[in-house]
């Protein structure tokens, strides 16, 4: 890494930071320096040590070997004080807020703390407090209650409180979780006010277009290495992923030879469903992975509910094998061998606060117990071994929670729980919302080996760079109408967004 | 401070003035000064039992072990008193009272501070060795005869009341401005320290209140050391008023106490809780226990309505919680349109 002439401007440096957990190396020699003003993308992988770099920043943890420099005073061993008094402030996920305490209570309490204060004075709260919220313009009550507020809103709030503490670097832990797009938006012109100011920020992040539009400079940590320092404009989304998870992703298309003079495995009639869809015909051939796409109320997402039996269609009809099915209900899905993996898997897909291995039997359950009911152990343990391995699913220990695993683990588990039940169809709604790169990628591989195993599959997306390469056809959806199928083979990116939005 | 918890204090207030209404109407004996005296005297010491358990809870933790903290103080400084035929001040007997309850407090607290154990469990397991050190170690018995200088504070009056129509008289014990007292020094605590904001803030999340830069330690083995020293000058004061020296009577209190906080609106949860709402709680349920007498509703039916009012209490609390939850994304929604 060159070093700046102006070492002034340089408000972070950390050099060869090196962390250790109980002999599992979580840093090893990682390098991270901010300008003044600047905005840092600090990216990579779940588990690539992100977090553990923060916390070391922040004195959180101390570190085995390495030295910080802050403001020019270098540090070999950094408290949470040393470092809130070099002007860091951390933004975690979850804001550290007090959800029972007011806006003016919540905005103001660091800085009495820091101030070691014994007596509270309302009146100078409120002046504290109106002087943080001036500062990004922010307008709430400020009597408020924080736990009736939005995300949005709790989000800027922990921003207030970071300014008032006399921040220079303001570290943001995955400030986009929780938000709305528009959210997002707000957040990012906060952002450029802060960079105006002369706040530097360290912007924590592996959603790729978010790094693109925000950050001025980046630094990619992989397995605890650094792997890249940078100015954002000097690499491309390709590069991004190749450098967060070191591998190259061939853009092929996926093109298999499909018999499409047997009998498709499921077929479409003029099915349609009050405000949702109109007279919706298609094939789903042996061994095809079948896009549909369109914009946001086109009748994608209904008619994957219809196919699953949550909103069972008003008309029309649907074909397994050639044999004409009803499906009303869900248990009519799935015993017709339909899966269905919905786009919010935490909520929906999966019993967050049970065990992993309990999630990838739960569907599968009749077929692992004997006569009377009673759960045969020896199937049920050798299921679990099967699964976890076929899906390389990482975890140290099955009976962990599933919310222990990360994004795209847990749509790994997601994935297992049909797969276990020899699902004939399924349909996934959105498969890779809120995944990393590397495991987006891998769940592309697996969802291609079943469908050469002779699955059918439906994805419902919007993500067009994902329809393109794991699908070999596409159906593209407006206004509850199908407007137009084509090979993905046949057309690129930049065409099929554009199909979407035509009228 | 939110609306809300006014509006729960106000429906506590309610409760109480319809309860005496009607207990006013059916016997025409509410609204007498001695009555009215008998209850402010009644509610002396579990009202002090209730600052110290509304610290506790809006904390985010649970107390049992007063009352037997109370017990151990009052019994061990009565018998000490006793056999040095103290004659002095009576403050002395408070002081030492106070003082073998803060022992206890810090016996808690250091267990839930420093090993982060959860507050109940610390609390029944206190609770159960104070009453083992009580009734097997010291043997304790009643005392019929108290030191005289308790006896002397016991019977100080601030004044008498007398009931005009049957010539009944009832005294206001002295003891009253300890409970003052106490909710004066709680009050301050909670709303002008940084301590009591801490207390607040760890009751809201205690991860945060650590990052904020509370010393969440500290404070947590100082709440149990205050709750240790007021229960010992509750137990001493009792002593005092009843002019003898019961040490199995407070048992059994901690229930009451704790349903009367969380029926003045305090969250179980942490986090929130005002005097005023213990305080209205507290003289609700001392109302009930002391004037269904007055309906002539046998003593055994008097459990039976405290439960029920506990019921009803909290359940409009956690009712209210359902509706705020249910506002929770509508108006999230107008504020993103906003």
């Amino acid at each position: 890494m060159d070093t700046t002439p102006q070492t002034a401007e340089i408000i972070l440096k950390a050099s060869n930071i090196k962390k250790s957990f109980s002999g599992v190396v979580a840093l090893d020699g990682v390098d991270l320096e901010i300008k003044k003003g600047e905005i840092h993308c600090l990216a990579g992988e779940n588990g690539c040590g992100k977090s553990t770099l923060i916390k070391i920043i922040s004195g959180v943890y101390g570190m085995d070997s390495g030295k910080i420099e802050l403001n020019g005073h270098t540090y070999h061993k950094i408290s949470p004080i040393d470092s809130i008094r070099n002007g860091v402030q951390v933004i975690y996920q979850d804001f550290s807020l007090f959800p029972n305490l007011s806006v003016m209570e919540n905005l103001a309490y660091n800085t009495e703390l820091a101030q070691k204060r014994t007596f509270v004075n309302w009146k100078r709260l409120r002046k504290i407090a109106e002087e943080a919220i001036r500062m990004i313009d922010f307008n709430i009550d400020l009597d408020q209650k924080v736990e009736l507020l939005s995300i949005a809103n709790r989000q800027q709030i922990a921003i207030c409180r970071a300014l008032i503490n006399d921040a220079k670097l303001i570290i943001m832990d995955e400030p986009t979780t929780a938000l709305t797009k528009k959210e997002v938006q707000n957040l990012f012109r906060i952002i450029k006010l802060l960079q105006v100011k002369g706040i530097s920020i360290l912007f924590v992040s592996h959603k790729i277009e978010e790094v693109f539009e925000i950050s001025e400079r980046l630094t990619i940590l992989r397995n605890g290495k650094n792997v890249l320092a940078c100015s954002t404009s000097e690499i491309d989304n390709q590069d991004f992923s190749y450098y967060m998870t070191g591998k190259k992703f061939e853009m092929s298309c996926y093109d298999p030879t499909i018999d499409y003079s047997a009998t498709p495995i499921l077929k479409v009639n003029n099915l349609s469903l009050k405000n949702g869809f109109n007279d919706i015909s298609f094939s789903l051939y042996r061994g095809e992975i079948l896009g549909i796409t369109g914009l946001l109320g086109s009748g994608r997402t209904e008619l994957a509910l219809s196919l699953f039996g949550i909103c069972p269609a008003d008309s029309g009809s649907i074909e397994l094998n050639g044999i004409d099915v009803k499906i009303t209900s869900v248990f009519d899905a799935i015993q017709n061998g339909i899966g269905y993996v919905p786009d919010d898997r935490l909520t929906e897909g999966l019993f967050l606060d049970q065990a992993i291995s309990d999630n990838i039997i739960v569907s599968n359950l009749e077929n692992l117990s004997n006569k009377i009911g009673i759960l045969d152990n020896k199937k049920r343990i050798a299921a679990i071994k099967e699964w976890l391995e076929k899906l390389s699913i990482k975890t140290s220990d099955p009976r962990d929670n599933v919310q222990t695993l990360s994004g795209g683990n847990q749509q790994r588990v997601v994935l297992s729980k049909w797969m276990s039940r020899n699902t004939a169809i399924l349909i996934l709604n959105g498969p890779t919302i809120g995944v990393d790169i590397g495991s987006k990628n891998e769940i592309h591989t697996i969802l291609r080996s079943l469908a050469e195993k002779g699955m059918g599959i439906l994805i419902i997306s919007d993500d067009l760079p994902e329809v393109l390469t794991t699908c070999n056809r596409i159906l593209i959806m407006k206004h509850g109408n199908l407007m137009g199928r084509l090979k993905s083979s046949d057309i690129s990116e930049l065409e099929l967004a554009r199909e979407c939005i035509s009228n | 401070m939110g609306k809300k918890r006014l509006g729960h204090e106000f429906y506590v207030f309610l409760a109480i003035v319809s309860l005496s209404l009607i207990i006013q109407a059916r016997s025409g004996q509410f609204f007498t000064l001695n009555n009215i005296v008998d209850l402010m005297v009644s509610f002396i010491v579990p009202a002090i039992f209730a600052m110290c358990e509304l610290i506790v809870i809006i904390s985010g933790g649970m107390d049992v072990s007063f009352p037997a903290v109370a017990s151990l103080s009052m019994f061990a400084t009565t018998k000490i008193l006793l056999s040095m035929n103290y004659t002095g001040n009576v403050f002395f007997a408070f002081l030492l009272s106070g003082s073998f309850g803060l022992i206890m407090g810090a016996i808690n607290g250091a267990l839930i501070s420093i090993f982060n154990l959860p507050a109940l469990i610390v609390t029944l397991g206190t609770q159960s060795i104070f009453m083992g050190i009580l009734q097997g170690a010291l043997n304790a018995q009643e005392i019929a005869e108290i030191p005289k200088v308790m006896f002397d504070f016991g019977n100080a009056k601030l004044f008498v009341a007398t009931n005009p129509l049957n010539g009944l008289k009832s005294n206001m014990s002295s003891s009253i401005l300890i409970l003052f007292a106490v909710v004066i020094i709680t009050y301050v605590f909670l709303h002008f320290t940084m301590w009591g904001r801490g207390v607040y803030a760890i009751g809201g999340d205690s991860n945060s209140a650590i990052r904020a830069g509370f010393k969440v330690k500290q404070i947590k083995f100082s709440i149990y050391c205050f709750v240790g020293i007021v229960a010992g000058i509750a137990g001493m004061t009792r002593v005092c008023m009843m002019q003898n020296c019961q040490p199995n009577n407070l048992i059994g209190m901690e229930m009451t106490v704790i349903a009367a906080v969380v029926l003045g609106g305090t969250s179980v949860k942490g986090g929130s809780g005002t005097i005023i709402g213990a305080l209205l709680g507290t003289f609700l349920l001392t109302i009930i226990s002391n004037s269904l007498l007055l309906l002539s509703i046998p003593t055994y039916w008097q459990s039976f309505f405290t439960g029920l009012i506990i019921i009803i209490g909290t359940g409009v609390t956690s009712f209210q919680l359902i509706l705020s939850s249910h506002r929770l994304p509508s108006m999230r929604k107008s504020k993103n349109e906003a």
